[in-house]
């Protein structure tokens, strides 16, 4: 076991990550050790970005443990760069976390700043130049080389020709030195995407109760409803954060089944889902900051009341839809689709309303005919005890959930195969189903798994219960 | 005494009030889902009421399918695009079933008309259907349940019921596996699937019900009706009618389990 890091009171009396745990007990009795998680590092990282996205909405994770922010015309917000770094510096003291922070033209450079950077310099420029080769993260035998080479610094291989490096090292060692020196862009993967429309409220004094923070949301739901309809747009999904004064911010979404600008409705979902939220919006010290995006727009014209109010309750249904889909979760509230296939457990799909595709047709029903196909369907199909007159005939009697039925009237079978091109080397068994009705008048559906000449002994099965 | 009757005396006039236009018959309903079948809709005086609460009781759990599909059928024959709002728990699938469009499909109902809402468990459920049951626009809202339901008391049944009423919301109580039990419902329904008419070569025919009307408001309980589904008119209507079905129609054995679950729930 090794140690995968170190806080700055172990770096001070000699520790170091990667080295063995036993000498570093060794060295220090009373070290304490926590198993490494990288999983909840990640979880922490990803948090620390959502607080991040106060200063800018284009924040990018470097794993496992640096965050880039773009604060290109951001930064005068918080009284320019160094205004912008105490801030960050000072909110993640109060959460425990030390940092490295540093500014650089792109992005490649003030990540590489952050991390490699050990002798001041005058400015920026020349800063990047006095970082060693290694910030350029090259393999370790290209490093080594250039190192022998007497190349120790960004600035000795600028001064080079560029062509050289190129054909010694490749056209990615190049690349990487043009996106340090900011020839070359070096473009930043955000996490989220800027949203379309957004709207925020900062506030001098954070606010310490989830009702007042709630109002402000109204009002922000308002805002972002009049920049909606100027363009002639309607939010899906809408999105709250709320960013506490100590760094970290909660995210709630509610997404809706149609375009829509009824700021009454927006927040009558966005009550639900604080209301059936199993941890609760906590305000801690305080919300400092609440921004409303709508990271999903549609077009959506100017709507007019029918006077015979059809409009009006077909949108009643919407919305109830969407406020049981915010309640319950958007998988919970489901519409029928068919989908074509004979195999009848996939001839269905369930998807959730609120974005359900259009509507296809169904197989129509064959006129005179009964039903082939159950009412209610058991997925998995329930395993019976059949007794039938011969091997392969129909069943005569049958044991389900401990009760014995007697089949009166059978139809059947109906041949039901695996479909070919689904099934390896031509396997998969048939099913051979029976619609059977049993004495007091109930209909079900069974079906033997497998012919005789695939299994010796085929399984019977309950799939359904016809009506 | 005097300062006490005059508080008494106003309470005394706010009921009579509420009786006089919050009652459920003082109201003349504002239509009926008909069933298609002359003498069962004109027993009833036209259908089920809409904008009332009714309710079908499977006693046996075998018979959970014929009670479901009735009043499926008999909300989803009204013509339109109106949706039906069917509240379920999650277990439900398990225990009576999946819901199966392209079986509802073949029985001439058109399943895009399906809104299927899943609560978690019974008092979400019940939260669920009050909201489903104020939103006007539904053919009918289904709250199907399974076993006992004891959230579902007077008080309860009495708020989706006042609910529905004020939106003209249709709502169908779905009481599988349970025994029948006082309710604010306009009409308590039994159904049990009654033996099809047989088909060429005895194969099992459309699908058949045995009702019993367990009480009504508006009239006499204890009527027994037979009914069965026509998918191609999209009624019901009686089966053919041969002596030995008739014989049929009076299904002892249900009766026997019937009692026999009432017995075992006391």
């Amino acid at each position: 076991m090794r140690l995968a890091s170190v806080d700055a009171a172990a770096l001070a009396v000699g520790l170091r990550p990667g080295m063995p745990l036993a000498d570093a007990r060794a060295q220090l009795g009373e070290l304490v050790v926590v198993p490494h998680d990288p999983v909840a590092d990640q979880d922490w990282l990803d948090r620390l970005a959502q607080g991040c996205a106060r200063y800018t909405p284009l924040v990018a994770l470097d794993a496992p443990d640096g965050l880039i922010l773009d604060i290109a015309g951001a930064e005068h917000l918080f009284g320019g760069e160094a205004g912008l770094v105490a801030d960050v510096e000072n909110r993640f003291a109060r959460l425990g976390m030390t940092l490295r922070p540093a500014l650089g033209p792109t992005a490649d450079a003030a990540r590489a700043l952050a991390r490699y950077q050990a002798r001041p310099a005058p400015d920026e420029a020349q800063a990047i130049r006095r970082l060693p080769v290694a910030a350029l993260e090259l393999d370790a035998e290209a490093t080594t080389a250039l190192v022998r080479a007497g190349l120790k610094t960004i600035g000795d291989l600028a001064s080079r020709p560029m062509a050289n490096l190129a054909a010694r090292f490749g056209a990615d060692a190049a690349m990487a030195l043009r996106r340090m020196l900011g020839d070359a862009p070096s473009p930043l993967d955000p996490r989220t995407r800027p949203p379309p429309v957004a709207a925020e409220r900062r506030f001098a004094e954070p606010l310490g109760s989830t009702a007042h923070a709630a109002k402000i949301l109204a009002e922000l739901v308002g805002e972002a409803i009049g920049t909606l309809a100027e363009r002639g747009k309607g939010g899906r999904h809408f999105r709250a954060t709320f960013f506490r004064s100590d760094g970290l911010a909660r995210s709630i979404a509610i997404e809706t089944g149609h375009p829509t600008r009824d700021a009454g409705l927006v927040m009558r979902l966005f009550a639900e889902r604080m209301d059936s939220l199993a941890d609760p919006l906590d305000p801690g010290f305080g919300f400092d900051m609440i921004r409303l995006t709508v990271p999903r727009i549609e077009a959506l014209g100017a709507s007019q009341l029918r006077l015979e109010g059809g409009a009006v309750k077909e949108a009643a249904i919407d919305e109830l839809a969407d406020r049981l889909a915010t309640r319950l979760g958007r998988g919970r509230v489901r519409k029928f689709r068919p989908a074509d296939t004979h195999i009848p457990e996939q001839a269905l799909l369930e998807l959730p309303a609120i974005d359900a595709p259009p509507p296809l047709p169904w197989q129509a029903p064959e006129p005179g005919e009964p039903p082939t196909r159950p009412f209610h369907l058991f997925d998995p199909p329930q395993p019976i005890e059949v007794i039938a007159e011969v091997p392969d005939g129909p069943p005569q009697r049958f044991r389900w959930r401990r009760a014995f039925h007697a089949v009166r009237r059978y139809e059947g079978p109906e041949r039901i195969a695996a479909e070919w091109w689904r099934r390896r080397d031509n396997g998969g068994l048939t099913r051979d189903y029976y619609r059977v009705e049993d004495v007091q008048g109930r209909r079900f559906w069974l079906f033997r798994h497998g012919l005789y000449d695939e299994k010796p002994d085929p399984r019977w099965y309950i799939h359904g219960v016809f009506a | 005494m005097r300062e006490s009757s005059h508080p008494l005396a106003g309470l005394r006039q706010r009921i009579a009030r509420i009786a006089a236009d919050g009652g459920f018959e003082s109201r003349p309903a504002a239509g009926w889902l008909a069933s298609g079948h002359a003498p069962f809709d004109n027993a009833l005086g036209g259908g089920l009421a809409t904008g009332r609460t009714h309710e079908f009781f499977a006693a046996d759990a075998l018979d959970a399918t014929s009670a479901a599909a009735f009043a499926a059928l008999l909300a989803l024959r009204t013509p339109g695009k109106a949706p039906l709002i069917w509240l379920r728990t999650v277990d439900a699938g398990r225990r009576a079933g999946h819901i199966y469009a392209p079986g509802i499909a073949e029985l001439g109902g058109d399943p895009d008309r399906l809104l299927l809402v899943e609560a978690a468990d019974p008092k979400m459920l019940l939260a669920c259907a009050n909201d489903a049951v104020r939103c006007a626009g539904s053919a009918a809202v289904i709250v199907e349940s399974w076993g006992k339901f004891p959230l579902l008391d007077l008080t309860a049944g009495r708020r989706l019921a006042l609910g529905a009423r004020d939106a003209g919301t249709t709502l169908l109580m779905l009481r599988l596996n349970a025994a029948p039990a006082p309710s604010v419902a306009e009409t308590r329904w039994s159904v049990t699937a009654a033996a099809s008419r047989a088909l060429e070569a005895n194969a099992p025919g459309a699908p058949a019900f045995d009702l019993e009307l367990l009480r009504w408001r508006g009239g006499a309980a204890g009527a027994r009706w037979r009914l069965d589904w026509n998918h191609d008119e999209q009624n019901f209507g009686q089966g053919a009618g041969d002596a030995a079905l008739s014989g049929a129609l009076l299904p002892l054995p249900a009766r026997r389990a019937l009692a026999a679950h009432g017995a075992e729930a006391a």
